[in-house]
């Protein structure tokens, strides 16, 4: 319905004419709305930037200002304790290589001409290195246990660690519950079901109180790798719902020809099926993947130290207590970079694959 | 299963019954080894559970359901509770504190996204960029993250109840929530329930009237109208009856807090922004989805059989955009109900913070987790089947049209 209007650039005040003013009322909303916009705005500004206090040793000063201007010296004070948590300061160039690292792989895994098998190698390597760098106590460098890793960091690796689990239990999950075997289908489903039945929360009390009881006496497993395993579950469930889209989506000969070459159920699969269905769930899953990104930051209420729990941390210090909205509105920001990139990928990426099924 | 293959699979079976190489015979024992790794798998939980329990002196069951729970609950407004009472009321006070945040936060989510995913869709270029800026920044950020915002918001820079911000006569903005005065309680709002029941009983049975003549005759009735008339009427009849009691309850500083009044505490108020805005947003986009799968055809061609714009819209476009919002709304619904839970980090006490303080206070992990998953997946599932109900009376409607 945008098509018929002019573009932006055409000619300045047609564009004004035809979007903003083309009738009374609509020339009344939109001076409105500009004036609220503006009434809202001005005073955001001015507290945002112009009163703003930018780095102080202290909040002192920000107190001075308090509810004129904003304290993002908290920001600025506390950003090594933020990005690493109470990793050791000295070794903070660990998990900032780890940090850049995954980055390199975020982004090289985005673009189309890498994928190919080489790239889940290079995607465990990766791992590797950031498990080698993370815990350390070899090449010289001290061991640091997990209960210490924290931050920005900690986010990404759940982030990260979860999707790497989850995508592959997801795909026997998806391919269970279209399985012709009824045992395994109905497992499949009742597993699906259940998790995606109840709130992350339950799963992670779950992780954090119950999985303990689990285990033989004697053997115990950690905080953050209960709750990994948590995440992972709960990844799983949704991300096969996505898988199984995608399976549909695959035309039933497709499936034909595959048995009449002969194919094995599982030569099929790898071969025929899993790279069709794969390809069209691409942008779905990447929206699950934004969901599952923001859901990382429920590990707070477990007590477990990610982004969101360090600022809180850092707000709990008397000294920046009663700037929680600096606090979060930068705790958004952070957020906001990594799913809007994100979300803009798969839009992309939609539109490509869409162009891509028509030639 | 395996009944596609048929023909295939008999050949083969004739050939070699208990051959491995018979795909029957393989998925029979593909499966009983399955069912046998899970069965076995769970057993030996069961069992490590079981002993460790045992160790620890934790007796399991839900007797202790029946013993005193010792804990304050911060807000309780349907029935009266404290910390005398059983386990089983927290539960059930944090259960109708879980409905009360999601029932009226999916009211309020349904009118706030319905309105901004039209706005998306507005001529006017600035309402649509605000819209669709609203929905990008709030889709993009997490739920708790905003909660603490709100939260933050509200308990730490507005000002102490005594010099509470008033926007509007006897409506208080505090760090104690938000106070506003409330009808005093007289016995003709219950008469005005009755009322309301009455009204709705009449209008089910005048719009089946109306559509019987209309079969029979053709002549339409302004069932709408007369309908709304009717739930909205009988109750301000009665009110009015009743000689209109507008007594109100007004909040007034005591103190350190206000007394009387209706009172929305810092986290229910935090919570139900919180959880409106965000699933609004969600709710946006599927109502601009829903708009733009009806074609515009629909629109012509129902105005050019004299359809009514009101007529048209009723039973020409809604139909059909229902059609394709109804089944997201559902997950979005569930979604909200779902994301309640998040109250335990805010400390609204619901369902999962209610079960969480039992949990550390009992040690009856097992039950109190068995009590939460209960009662989502109660919910979860009451919620689906009510909307697949809805769905297909409404997919049935446009079919037979």
């Amino acid at each position: 319905m945008s098509a018929a209007r002019p573009a932006f650039g055409a000619s300045p005040i047609a564009w004004l004419r035809e979007n903003l003013f083309y009738s009374v009322p609509s020339s009344i909303v939109t001076l409105l709305l500009a004036w609220l916009a503006w009434k809202g705005l001005a005073p955001f500004i001015d507290w945002a930037f112009v009163n703003a206090i930018w780095s102080a040793p202290d909040s002192k000063a920000c107190r001075d200002v308090k509810g004129v201007g904003a304290c993002w010296a908290l920001i600025t004070e506390k950003h090594r304790f933020i990005l690493f948590g109470t990793y050791p300061f000295e070794q903070h160039w660990r998990p900032l290589l780890c940090i850049l690292l995954l980055l390199v792989l975020y982004v090289v895994s985005a673009m189309r001409r890498f994928w190919r098998p080489a790239l889940a190698g290079v995607w465990l390597a990766g791992l590797v290195v950031i498990g080698v760098l993370m815990w350390g106590g070899m090449f010289g460098m001290v061991y640091v246990e997990n209960e210490r890793w924290g931050g920005l960091m900690l986010t990404l690796l759940l982030a990260t660690f979860g999707i790497a689990f989850a995508f592959p239990l997801s795909i026997l999950l998806a391919l269970g519950r279209r399985s012709d075997m009824p045992a395994v289908r109905i497992m499949c489903v009742g597993y699906i079901e259940l998790i995606r039945g109840v709130p992350l929360i339950s799963l992670l009390i779950m992780a954090s109180v119950m999985l303990p009881l689990f285990l033989p006496e004697g053997v115990s497993i950690d905080k953050l790798l209960r709750a990994q395993i948590a995440m992972i579950l709960f990844a799983a469930a949704y991300l096969a719902e996505v898988v199984r889209g995608g399976l549909q989506a695959v035309p039933q000969g497709q499936y034909e020809a595959a048995d009449a070459m002969g194919l094995s159920y599982w030569r099929k699969t790898m071969l025929i099926v899993l790279p069709q269905a794969l390809r069209v769930a691409i942008p779905p899953l990447v929206n699950t993947f934004i969901g599952f990104f923001k859901d990382t930051s429920l590990v707070v209420i477990i007590g477990l130290f990610d982004l969101l729990t360090s600022i809180k941390v850092a707000l709990g210090e008397p000294a920046w207590n009663g700037f929680g909205v600096e606090a979060y509105i930068f705790a958004s920001i952070v957020y906001f970079t990594f799913c809007y990139a994100m979300s803009q990928y798969s839009q992309n990426l939609e539109r490509e694959l869409a162009r891509d099924r028509r030639h | 299963m395996a009944g596609e293959t048929g023909a295939g699979v008999g050949a083969d079976a004739r050939r070699s019954p208990f051959s491995l190489n018979n795909p029957r015979v393989r998925a029979v024992v593909y499966q009983v080894v399955l069912v046998a790794a899970v069965v076995l798998g769970v057993w030996y939980l069961a069992s490590n559970t079981a002993h460790n329990l045992e160790v620890r002196k934790i007796a399991s069951g839900f007797e202790f359901l029946d013993r005193e729970s010792g804990f304050e609950i911060g807000e309780s407004p349907f029935v009266s509770y404290s910390a005398a009472d059983t386990y089983r009321k927290a539960f059930i006070v944090g259960l109708l504190n879980t409905f009360r945040v999601a029932v009226i936060g999916i009211v309020l989510a349904t009118l706030i996204g319905t309105l901004i995913g039209l706005a998306r869709l507005s001529h006017n270029w600035l309402i649509a960029k605000i819209a669709a800026g609203y929905i990008e920044t709030i889709r993009n950020i997490p739920l708790l993250v905003q909660l603490f915002f709100w939260y933050a918001i509200i308990s730490e820079n507005l000002p102490g109840p005594r010099d509470a911000v008033n926007p509007l006569p006897d409506v208080y903005l505090s760090n104690r929530g938000i106070v506003f005065p409330v009808f005093a309680s007289h016995p003709v709002h219950a008469w005005m329930g009755f009322a309301l029941l009455a009204g709705i009983a009449l209008a089910w049975g005048v719009a089946r009237w109306a559509r019987a003549r209309q079969a029979r005759t053709g002549q339409i009735f302004p069932i709408f109208s007369v309908g709304a008339g009717l739930i909205l009427g009988l109750p301000l009849v009665v009110f009015l009856v009743a000689g209109a009691p507008t007594a109100l309850n007004r909040p007034e500083l005591s103190g350190f807090n206000y007394t009387g009044g209706g009172v929305l505490t810092p986290e229910f108020a935090a919570l139900l922004a919180g959880l409106t805005l965000y699933t609004a947003a969600f709710i946006a986009e599927i109502v601009r989805a829903g708009v733009l799968a009806v074609d515009r055809g629909q629109f012509e061609a129902a105005a050019a059989i004299g359809l009514r714009p009101r007529r048209a819209m009723r039973l020409v476009i809604l139909p059909q955009a229902l059609r394709v919002i109804v089944p997201p709304m559902t997950s979005q619904y569930l979604n909200l109900t779902k994301n309640s839970s998040l109250a335990v980090a805010i400390g609204y006490p619901d369902l999962v913070s209610i079960a969480n303080t039992a949990m550390n206070q009992t040690g009856q992990a097992i039950e109190g987790i068995a009590v939460i998953m209960a009662v989502y997946l109660t919910i979860s599932l009451s919620i689906s089947a009510f909307m697949n109900w809805y769905n297909k009376r409404i997919a049935l409607r446009g079919a037979t049209r």
